[in-house]
């Protein structure tokens, strides 16, 4: 711990309220995530940390390691990037395949088939739905 | 007296994160679905990434931001395959 008493205190309060911003945020998240009850309830609920939980805790890096370095410390945006763009994508996609499987399993509580219109689920139903049903789990 | 106020809301924050990987660990093992497992995947990885950004601030060095980098490109990654293994039964047709 050499070099936290190198930060001077202007720089140290942004740090430590970013830095316990963004790890409330995602332990709020994972809270959700465990509490919720089904899943499509669950599935909004990581998305907290995702987005001001690594936002957070990203600035709070940028400001630490810029007043450090004492020049713009702008790789953390590389971080932020990514994981702004890739969260949606994946969790679109878990949620799409979770639907999926439940009108290939008939389990209440999702739209139909005919709800929506077709797209990659109409042309993959006949190909894959006999192995749904010994699956399982 | 910055570095008491640094030192301390690194240590809160790494209790918070390790106490989210928790949350999400205990979500892949209750999950009652496959989803919900992958859901808990995702978010443990996540929290991973932000634990390690946090030993960076800790040790003030750029090395562990890396690792953060890499854990964050591969877990992508590893949650389409695996949603796309639970939508068509196989990840690569």
């Amino acid at each position: 711990m050499t070099h936290a008493a190198d930060l001077p205190a202007w720089a140290a309060l942004p740090t430590a309220f970013f830095l316990l911003l963004g790890s409330g945020l995602t332990l709020l998240g994972a809270i959700g995530l465990l509490r919720f009850g089904s899943f499509y309830e669950r599935v909004h609920a990581p998305t907290l940390g995702t987005t001001w939980g690594a936002g957070g805790i990203l600035i709070a890096s940028m400001i630490c390691f810029t007043v450090l370095q004492s020049r713009p410390a702008l790789h953390e945006i590389l971080i932020a990037a990514f994981v702004i763009v890739t969260t949606p994508v994946s969790l679109m996609l878990l949620a799409r395949a979770a639907l999926y499987r439940d009108r290939t399993e008939n389990n209440g509580g999702v739209p139909a088939f005919e709800a929506e219109s077709e797209g990659t689920d109409g042309e993959a139903s006949p190909k894959s739905s006999d192995q749904k049903q010994t699956k399982g789990q | 007296m910055s570095a008491t106020i640094l030192i301390w809301s690194i240590t809160v924050a790494q209790l918070f994160l390790l106490a989210a990987m928790a949350c999400a660990v205990a979500r892949m093992v209750l999950g009652p679905r496959a989803q919900d497992r992958v859901l808990g995947f995702d978010a443990l990885y996540v929290c991973a990434m932000l634990l390690l950004l946090t030993f960076g601030i800790r040790t003030g060095t750029t090395i562990y931001f890396e690792a953060a980098l890499v854990i964050s490109l591969l877990g992508f990654v590893s949650t389409v395959a695996l949603a796309k293994f639970l939508m068509r039964g196989e990840v690569i047709e």
